[in-house]
């Protein structure tokens, strides 16, 4: 039996201070892998110690796998907790560490790599009998032309080295197909150093709809219902709430028990997001991905269910069979997480870096705030400009809603532009309050 | 004019919370130059940049500690994080002990990152005055591994 003494983050902002005090709260006692200008953070100051690992580029530091394990073994930690984004689903760390003797907070290294894959990630979601949308990997132009035709335009060119929304190109017509499929090409050898490519459909009216999975060492699986994600902008997140409003009855059902089902058939083990696309006129739902890493909307489905989804994580890390069955699980009033992010909406969402001189979040009942923001606190120009998370969980959805506006418009930052008031119009917006929207909608609303 | 050392602090403090980047005194057997870079002092953030673009790549700036302390030695900080050894090999000797004169390209240390040795130059000529780092242990990136008494030139 494993036992974690000392975990790694090896992360930054609201997620490693969201780490570090979930580690404490289990006795655990924290690391901070930190950069330069990362050193005087809050998540930094708060761990038992801080080592900077490198200067302030994420190249050279955050995204440095050997440095991370180095830095763990230098001080004695047992186990790397990776967070989202940087490292987290990187199968080269999760190796690393495993050659070291140091736990990996998170799937192995090989199931990483499948999922890393999405071309193979499909090809077992069709295997475990998960519904995938039509499309399949092409190999020339003639090819996609052939599949082109079966699955019918628009559709989507999807890299198999993408995911998260990179690498996907828009098909609208078979005169555009040649030229976005040469182009997808040289841009997936660039960025994924992987030249496959596929084709699947495309819903212009979807949804974004992701099952919370959670599997011990033993393989027993468990879903901790959904989430949904549609408000976005060029596929990054805004507005995620639990669980998902507007499905179809039975259709909750069929892809929370999916996402089971997939997570089982690929051995997946810890914390995991399987993403589905709903079609909205429909109500049918596609496998799109497997995220193997904590999101970040993953307070959500922690309101509803009442439990703390790090600490899991941690335990199951640890070797610890899951405390809990698939009946214990209740989901509990509904929750809204909304991000705010220090950019400059009227200038393109450009990031707005700089130093808070301003930095006050209201109390409410039923208001939950994750952030590494203080007065004084730098937003830093190298990584992204998430802010805080703001959640609110109240009886219903409308409760949610009115608890979020009302922690935006009494909330005080001054030092950098933010998406306060883009939020407060989401959040209070007729479309919005009356169900789902599309993942499209804010796109259009905004204009 | 004779300055102590705290003064010198308090100047550098004041500076540091100024907003100024840049500041010259000139007076009677005193002169101060002073910069305020991005690369130097960790104790003020870097200014806010409107662009979210990386810096560009660049050899490591000198970290929190190396600026020349006011005792007139330089301090030779730790490129990159890693485990500090002082000699090639076990058994072998030191690369330079306190006393031993370096130039800026005299071999002083190794840091290991997952078995990749990394060889660290002085960067400065003049003597090793101290030795800092401990043997076989981790040093972070920016810390301080050698106090050198530079060359006059």
């Amino acid at each position: 039996m494993k036992r974690i003494k000392r975990v790694f983050v090896a992360n930054r902002g609201e997620i490693a201070l969201r780490i570090v005090t979930a580690c404490q709260e289990q006795g655990l006692e924290t690391v901070v892998g930190a950069s330069e200008v990362d050193m005087h953070g809050l998540a930094a100051r708060r761990a038992d110690r801080a080592v900077c690992i490198g200067p302030a580029p994420a190249a050279q530091s955050y995204l440095r796998d050997d440095l991370v394990v180095q830095a763990a073994l230098g001080t004695r930690c047992d186990a790397i907790h990776p967070g989202y984004g940087f490292l987290s689903e990187s199968p080269k760390l999760a190796s690393r560490a495993r050659e070291h003797g140091i736990t990996f907070v998170g799937p192995p290294a090989e199931v990483i790599e499948l999922s890393g894959d999405k071309l193979r990630a499909r090809e077992e979601a069709v295997r475990a009998g998960v519904p995938v949308l039509p499309g399949r990997e092409v190999a020339s132009a003639a090819d996609a032309r052939a599949v082109a035709d079966e699955i019918g335009y628009p559709l989507l060119v999807k890299a198999a080295g993408g995911g998260g929304g990179r690498g996907i190109k828009l098909v609208r017509d078979s005169d555009e197909l040649e030229g976005l499929l040469s182009l997808a090409r040289s841009e997936a050898g660039a960025a994924f150093g992987d030249e496959r490519l596929y084709l699947e459909r495309f819903i212009a009216a979807a949804r974004h709809v992701e099952v919370q999975i959670a599997a011990d060492e033993r393989g027993h699986v468990v879903h901790l219902g959904e989430r949904d994600c549609s408000v976005q902008r060029r596929y990054q997140k805004l507005i995620e709430e639990a669980p998902a409003p507007a499905l179809e009855p039975g259709a909750r059902d069929v892809i929370r028990d999916a996402a089971v089902r997939f997570a089982e058939a690929i051995g997946y083990r810890n914390l995991g997001t399987v993403e589905f696309v709903v079609d909205s006129e429909t109500g049918e739902a596609y496998f799109l991905e497997i995220n193997c890493r904590i999101q970040v909307e993953h307070p959500v489905t922690e309101a509803v269910t009442g439990r703390d989804l790090v600490a899991l994580q941690l335990r199951i890390a640890d070797g610890r069979a899951l405390d809990f069955t698939q009946d214990d699980v209740t989901l509990d009033g509904h929750a809204v997480e909304c991000r705010l992010n220090a950019e400059d909406v009227a200038r393109g969402f450009m990031p707005s870096p700089g130093t808070l001189s301003l930095f006050c979040v209201p109390d409410l009942a039923g208001l939950r705030v994750d952030t590494h923001c203080y007065p004084g606190a730098l937003i830093p120009p190298y990584y992204d400009s998430l802010m805080a998370k703001l959640i609110a969980h109240a009886a219903d959805r409308d409760a949610a809603l009115d608890v979020l506006i009302e922690a935006l418009e009494d909330l005080d930052v001054e030092g950098v532009e933010t998406n306060r008031t883009l939020l407060i119009s989401v959040l209070g917006h007729d479309d919005f309050r009356r169900g789902a929207v599309t993942t499209d909608w804010l796109a259009r609303a905004i204009v | 004019m004779p300055l102590s050392d705290d003064d010198v602090r308090e100047i550098l403090r004041i500076i540091d919370e100024s907003d100024l980047s840049e500041l010259r005194i000139d007076t009677d057997g005193f002169s101060l130059h002073v910069v305020k870079g991005d690369g130097g002092a960790l104790a003020s953030p870097p200014p806010p940049r409107q662009s979210h673009e990386t810096k560009p790549e660049s050899e490591p700036e000198p970290a929190p500690d190396s600026p020349g302390s006011t005792d007139g030695l330089t301090t030779i900080p730790a490129p990159m994080l890693g485990t500090f050894y002082r000699a090639e090999a076990p058994g072998k000797p030191p690369f330079v002990e306190v006393g031993s004169r370096v130039e800026p390209d005299t071999i002083v240390c190794i840091i290991e990152v997952m078995k990749m040795m990394n060889s660290v130059p002085a960067g400065v000529a003049g003597t090793v005055a101290e030795v800092i780092a401990e043997n076989a242990h981790l040093v972070e990136y920016g810390e301080p591994l050698f106090r050198v008494e530079p060359e006059t030139a």
